[in-house]
């Protein structure tokens, strides 16, 4: 026998440090009556200080290098990670609204942070989907967690059924893929589809971004996204809207760049299809809607759409721009969620599109930064969603798609409208009823983000310097 | 040679034909039983390739807890499955054609098959020969897998809590045992000593 060989184990703190700790957590939940508050604050906390460690690590790769650290890990895990603190600080006064306060819930995004940072880092297939499937089955349990309402547990079990689905189609592309390239490993498959590929290969290759697809909730793949945003509680949808899709699209980027960088034109054929539908339906769809939720779903269809332009493009450039688009697109739901949940009277909480009229009036503040987000996300100069899609068109040119990067200007000019009509409900319609006065912790998100998303124009470059340095390494 | 080809076509040939009972039986149970049945075969099929772990496996878990689940669930529910199958026979040969035009179109794809050129330069560790699988799944299951071990424990996890998450009811006004305060009762709190006077009564 050979002597012992510890493994480095330094890479994978972050995720370590979360998993222990929702443990912690949890058994104080489960053996302390009311510890509901505790558990919300201790699970933010850690969620704070995985951000911090990520930050500070060095890179590197162990488990036998199916865990990856590299900037590309780490700028996106610092996304994931403060964006599920930030979905926790959102939900906090809405269960205590609505009594719906359970301390399981912040355990269950706390696993489900484990599995995007798993999701991040993942370097072979297997990785890829254990990480992916403790994210999504957390995921499930939160959409319904509102057990009582009809609609909550449609939403959980629609999105179960759907997402099982879609699993099985993953796990069948990577058995097609494992038996033709003899691999699981990123970089052994990368190695075998060299000199390109058969169909087998190619074969596996489409059910795997069937599943990926799924995922991010692009077109085709995208009938889940409105039932499942309108029925699930809407601090569940604006974190649904928010962190799993960081993780998503990381994997999506890792798997097509760092495993089949041999098979470019085969895979590029698919996602340009994919980023053209979801672009089109996400903003011809979302017009005739009345939800607000529901209409974020398409919104957030329409901006995956987007991304996966700048994926398309398969340049460092490109994978830029998706990670800016991330970054920004992150800040712009977030911020818009928190009017979102802001929406709520003496009765309860409201989401129709008709509930905001004549906002201007008796909530200002409220009204101005709710426009000032929908702007943004429409992308209008010199707001920060204008310079996200900016990045990724640009990419695209640089890649020759300009067929591509045409449609894409052309979807945002039509998802304007819908951006525009809540604009024009709030500042020129006949007030309807005001909202309740809005928590405190939503205010200071809507404020951190609304800031950035106003100002981010004046200083771009750390932002644009870290993505650079994060995509660089990718390649 | 002879045998474990023969054995291959027995088992071979009751796994599909139990298969294929499993959706013509009228009755549910029997259903059940005849999927039990296509597990056992389909073990044997591994057990003849050498994959003896993987059979216990399969009988283990699939015969041993989600047949026998089914099972439980037929037996449970007052489902009346006669009638939710009325009319397959009527769209089987409907069924079948689209079956057929789909076989002729993977037949069609398959001809074209070219393996990639690097694909045999990756393959590279064989099998080894001189110990059982099981022995081989042990050695490294805890430690080069380690990882997906300690996942695939999360992942249980996460499905134990969601479990209770979205079951567990408390009801109120149900008194439940509590063994710690049974437990720290001692005789001066449980039991209280009165002197009784003849005549007097308490």
């Amino acid at each position: 026998m050979t002597a012992a060989t510890y493994l480095p184990l330094y890479p994978a703190i972050p995720e370590i440090v979360l998993a222990i700790g929702a443990m912690a957590l949890l058994m104080l939940g489960a053996y302390r009556e009311n510890s509901t508050q505790v558990v919300n604050l201790g699970a933010v906390m850690l969620l704070i200080a995985a951000a911090l460690i990520v930050h500070w690590l060095p890179n590197g790769v162990t488990f036998g290098g199916s865990f990856v650290v590299d900037g590309f890990a780490r700028f996106l895990k610092v996304l994931a990670f403060l964006a599920s603190a930030v979905a926790i600080v959102m939900s906090l006064h809405y269960q205590a609204a609505e009594k719906q306060r359970m301390f399981e819930y912040s355990i269950l995004i706390l696993l489900s942070a484990v599995g995007m940072g798993m999701m991040i880092s993942a370097a072979d297939l297997i990785a890829l989907y254990l990480g992916l499937e403790l994210m999504s089955l957390a995921l499930y349990v939160v959409a319904a967690s509102n057990r009582d309402s009809v609609r909550s547990t449609e939403a959980g079990l629609k999105y179960f059924v759907l997402g099982a689905l879609s699993s099985g189609m993953l796990l069948y592309g990577c058995s097609l893929i494992y038996g033709f390239t003899g691999t699981v490993a990123f970089t052994g498959i990368a190695k075998a589809t060299q000199g390109g590929a058969g169909i087998g290969l190619i074969f596996g290759l489409v059910f795997v971004f069937a599943g990926l697809c799924f995922k991010v909730s692009a077109v085709p793949f995208h009938m889940w996204t409105p039932d499942v945003y309108e029925g699930a509680p809407t601090p569940v949808t604006a974190f649904f809207a928010a962190a799993p899709k960081i993780a998503a699209i990381a994997l999506f980027m890792r798997l097509a760049i760092g495993a089949f960088p041999g098979i470019v034109p085969q895979w590029q054929q698919i996602l340009v299809f994919v980023a053209i539908a979801s672009m089109t339906l996400g903003a011809f769809a979302a017009i005739g809607q009345h939800n607000i939720k529901r209409l974020m779903a398409y919104s957030s269809i329409g901006h995956m759409g987007f991304a996966l332009v700048g994926l398309a493009a398969g340049t460092a450039e490109g994978v830029q721009g998706v990670l800016i688009y991330m970054a920004i697109y992150l800040a712009m739901t977030l911020g818009t969620f928190c009017c979102i949940l802001a929406m709520r009277r003496a009765g309860g909480a409201v989401e129709n599109i008709s509930d905001l009229a004549g906002l201007s009036r008796t909530n200002p503040a409220l009204a101005f930064f709710l426009a000032l987000l929908l702007f943004s996300l429409a992308g209008i100069p010199p707001l920060a969603g204008f310079f996200a899609k900016y990045y990724v068109f640009l990419a695209a040119m640089q890649a020759g798609m300009f067929t591509l990067a045409v449609i894409g200007v052309l979807a945002s000019v039509v998802g304007a409208f819908y951006y525009l009509m809540i604009i024009k409900t709030m500042y020129f319609d006949e007030p309807a009823e005001g909202f309740v006065p809005m928590p405190g912790e939503l205010k200071a998100v809507l404020g951190v983000t609304g800031l950035f998303n106003l100002l981010y124009f004046i200083y771009p470059a750390p932002l644009l310097q870290a993505a650079s340095a994060a995509a660089k390494s990718l390649f | 040679m002879i045998l474990p080809a023969l054995f291959f076509y027995l088992f071979a040939g009751a796994c599909i034909a139990s298969a294929f009972m499993v959706i013509a039986a009228r009755n549910p149970v029997h259903s059940v039983l005849y999927l039990i049945f296509a597990f056992v075969n389909a073990a044997g099929l591994f057990v003849l390739m050498g994959a003896e772990f993987l059979a216990m496996i399969l009988i283990v878990v699939y015969v041993g807890a989600v047949a026998v689940l089914f099972l439980f669930v037929v037996m449970m529910l007052d489902v009346d499955f006669a009638e939710l199958r009325q009319g397959v026979l009527q769209y089987l040969p409907f069924g079948a054609l689209i079956g057929v035009v789909m076989l002729a179109e993977l037949l069609l794809v398959v001809g074209a098959w070219v393996i990639g050129p690097g694909v045999p330069r990756a393959i590279t560790a064989p099998i080894p020969a001189d110990i059982t699988n099981t022995e081989a799944l042990g050695r490294v299951l805890y430690t080069k897998y380690i990882y997906y071990f300690q996942a695939a424990g999360l992942v249980l996890l996460v499905a134990m809590v969601g479990a209770i998450v979205l079951t567990l009811r408390h009801k109120a006004g149900v008194k439940r045992q509590n063994i710690g305060d049974q437990v720290a009762r001692t005789r001066d709190t449980a039991i209280e000593v009165v002197k009784v006077r003849p005549g007097q009564g308490l």
